[in-house]
């Protein structure tokens, strides 16, 4: 008799080459992933000339810096010497690039799961904190920093400790025009930030189980703004059937025995976990924040909280948040004026995130500007097929390419000092948007609300009589 | 990266939590080449005003020469840049002092040399109280996990296999090419059980 397992220890136990004597494991890595960023720890490899050990496993992509209005690099140098710095790596040592103009770029989380190079049961790592979003199909994903990444590359292995496993059960159905954007921002508003640090987060319950595919990427894609560097989803029905037929999932006889090995990728009954957190579905309302960090976050028909009625050690933040974005206590959030929106990011930037936006945005107009980035080309043009562009540009959005744009603001694509952005990504930290941007985090049909509505509001009358 | 043992330097207090990696340096300037030094970059919006003039009344403007810093909750948050760590180093700094770190960060800062001395919230609080009216001298030694700051001795917490790193400045790539056939033994036997686990479409022959 074995002892009952979870699903982290299974996937820790099936890449473990070997444990110190101080606990720390060295880890097989199935599928590395790299982008313009990573380009200290190729510097890091050059240094040693080192080689990077198994190519075939390394796949890069340009998203980071890409630029979303004009692919041309002519007028923006120091995004083409980052575009050039990553092309010039990926040739010199042999690896898949997909490129500006490739019909496959895309933002790395996106790309993965969309061309099935994520596949159940792999260890999969990235230079990037949001790589837990590759745990939506059941992996060990988790984001690194350079060292580690030049570590990867030089031997595809990794050196971890063990997290703790948590559980995160969510139980219920949703209501409408309530997705899984909301129950992350619930979680970790509940929790804190440094909530799940630590811990591998594993999330299951009939809510999680309803989600699509997609929805479980943005729930594990989130695990990272409570702590934690791992998110994870037992494979299904719902995971076999997003993964058979994806260019790089396997086929055939391999197929069959991914099959095998795939079913048993889920925490044994009597499993025990280190923490166990319980979230009822139907109480989750659409959600926006109102600070600087994820966990500032209330129903959309809340109030700003104030920061003398919370306890000592959350008021400081409280006040400094309020400080920077602008904002009152106690006012409702609902009402809070916004200038501009977007809708995009690994977190929110798929179909189903755009064809939620475009379900609300159809037939009106928006009263402020935005973006609409989609997360991939491929998935820019489905939409396109889809006619979701058009209701985008009929409402007065710009349509533009795919890649981290106004996530992170590194290609240019930002938000001005002091204004307001209702937004579909992950990070409401102070500047990550542009320097004094005040952001607000919600879903895709709440950012699309706020484009009609020129403030934060409530989307779900926005749904009446329309397909969510 | 060279090891180190005990550190005497320079502290100061940045009493605040969730300083997130955004903050330690923004987005902008990751595309510096590590050569051209980072120091100027750390938490670069904080530090001045939208002239781009150092704020004088900034904790780390009033001490340029300090290499301990001691901060609040959940420090590093957030993005896994290194950059964080190189800003961090390139200003001076050898010692974050927090009752929590982001856990990317923390093992960044390791592979860097830098210490992610973990305190309790009340030992933090009462550091931070000791430099309220200015830096002073700290020594903080690795082996006992002591922090020494006048008359007052408070001890840290950091993993093992951190610690023995930062003594040794020991480079994780020698250490796993010691293993080397280890690994070789692993890939091969997971290519043989698990085929499944390579991707279809070979990836590195696609090249251009
Ligand atoms: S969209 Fe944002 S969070 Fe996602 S990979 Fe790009 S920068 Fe990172």
């Amino acid at each position: 008799m074995t002892a009952p397992r979870t699903l982290l220890d299974k996937l820790w136990s099936a890449h473990e080459i070997l444990r110190r004597a101080d606990g720390t494991s060295l880890l097989w890595v199935d599928r590395h992933l790299v982008h313009e960023g990573s380009h200290h720890a190729f510097a890091k490899l050059a240094e040693r000339g080192s080689a990077v050990a198994e190519p075939g496993l390394t796949f890069a992509v340009a998203d980071h810096y890409a630029p979303t209005r004009a692919r041309g690099l002519a007028q923006l140098p120091q995004i083409a010497r980052m575009i050039s710095t990553l092309r010039d790596n990926a040739a010199r040592h042999g690896l898949r690039l997909f490129d500006l103009d490739d019909a496959e770029q895309g933002i790395v989380h996106v790309i993965g799961p969309e061309l099935g190079l994520t596949v159940p049961g792999l260890l999969i790592t990235c230079g990037d904190s949001h790589t837990s979003t590759h745990g939506a199909l059941g992996t060990l994903a988790f984001g690194i920093g350079a060292t580690e990444v030049a570590h990867v590359l030089a031997t595809q292995t990794i050196w971890q400790t063990k997290p703790a496993a948590m559980r995160i059960t969510i139980e219920g159905a949703l209501g409408p025009g309530v997705s899984a954007k909301d129950i992350a921002l619930n979680w970790i508003a509940r929790l804190g930030t440094g909530g799940a640090r630590g811990h591998a987060v594993e999330y299951s319950g009939s809510a999680v189980r309803a989600l699509s595919m997609e929805a479980r990427m943005t729930l594990c894609n989130l695990s990272i703004e409570g702590g934690a560097r791992f998110g994870m989803i037992a494979p299904d029905e719902v995971t076999l059937a997003y993964v058979e037929g994806r260019p790089f999932a396997p086929a055939g006889a391999d197929l069959e025995r991914a099959r095998d090995a795939w079913a048993e990728l889920r925490s044994d009954a009597d499993a025990a976990f280190d923490r166990e957190v319980a979230l009822d579905a139907a109480e989750i309302a659409p959600t926006a924040t109102w600070g600087t960090s994820p966990d500032q976050a209330v129903p959309v028909t809340g109030t700003i909280p104030d920061p003398d009625m919370l306890p000592a050690d959350k008021a400081e933040t409280a006040r400094a948040a309020l400080d920077y974005m602008g904002l009152r206590a106690g006012q409702p959030i609902a009402g809070t004026r916004v200038d501009q929106v977007f809708i995009g990011s690994c977190t929110n930037g798929r179909i189903e995130d755009l064809r939620a936006a475009a379900s609300v945005l159809a037939g009106r107009r928006a009263t402020v500007p935005g973006m609409v980035s989609p997360g991939s080309a491929q998935v820019k043009a489905q939409a396109e097929r889809e006619g979701l562009d058009r209701v985008f540009v009929q409402a007065g959005l710009d349509w533009v390419a795919s890649g981290c744009s106004m996530c992170v603001g590194m290609n240019g694509d930002v938000v001005a000092s002091g204004q307001r952005c209702a937004s579909s990504t992950n990070r409401n930290f102070r500047g990550r948007q542009g320097p004094g941007a005040r952001t607000h985090l919600m879903s895709p049909a709440m950012v699309a609300a706020a484009a009609v509505a020129g403030e934060i509001t409530d989307v779900r009358p926005f749904l009446a009589g329309r397909a969510a | 990266m060279p090891g180190w043992s005990e550190h005497v330097g320079t502290a100061v207090a940045l009493p605040r939590d969730n300083i997130d990696t955004d903050q330690l340096i923004p987005a902008r300037f990751m595309s510096t080449p590590r050569a051209q030094g980072y120091g100027n970059f750390l938490l670069h919006d904080l530090r001045r005003d939208a002239h781009d003039a150092l704020d004088e009344t900034f904790p780390l403007n009033t001490c340029p020469d300090a290499s301990i810093l001691v901060a609040g909750r959940n420090f590093g948050s957030g993005s896994s840049r290194e950059a964080a760590v190189y800003a961090l180093l390139d200003a001076g700094f050898r010692v974050v002092i927090a009752p929590s770190f982001g856990d990317i960060f923390a093992a960044n800062a390791v592979n860097n040399g830098l210490l992610p001395a973990q305190v309790t919230p009340e030992v933090a609080a009462d550091l931070a109280e000791l430099l309220a009216s200015g830096p002073r001298e700290m020594t903080v030694t690795l082996e006992s996990r002591e922090i020494l700051c006048g008359a007052t001795r408070v001890s840290f917490d950091v993993k093992d296999g951190w610690r023995t790193k930062l003594i040794n400045g020991w480079d994780d790539i020698d250490l796993t090419l010691d293993h080397a056939a280890r690994i070789a033994a692993f890939r091969d036997d997971r290519r043989s059980a698990a085929p499944w686990a390579w991707p279809r479409r070979p990836g590195a022959q696609y090249a251009r």
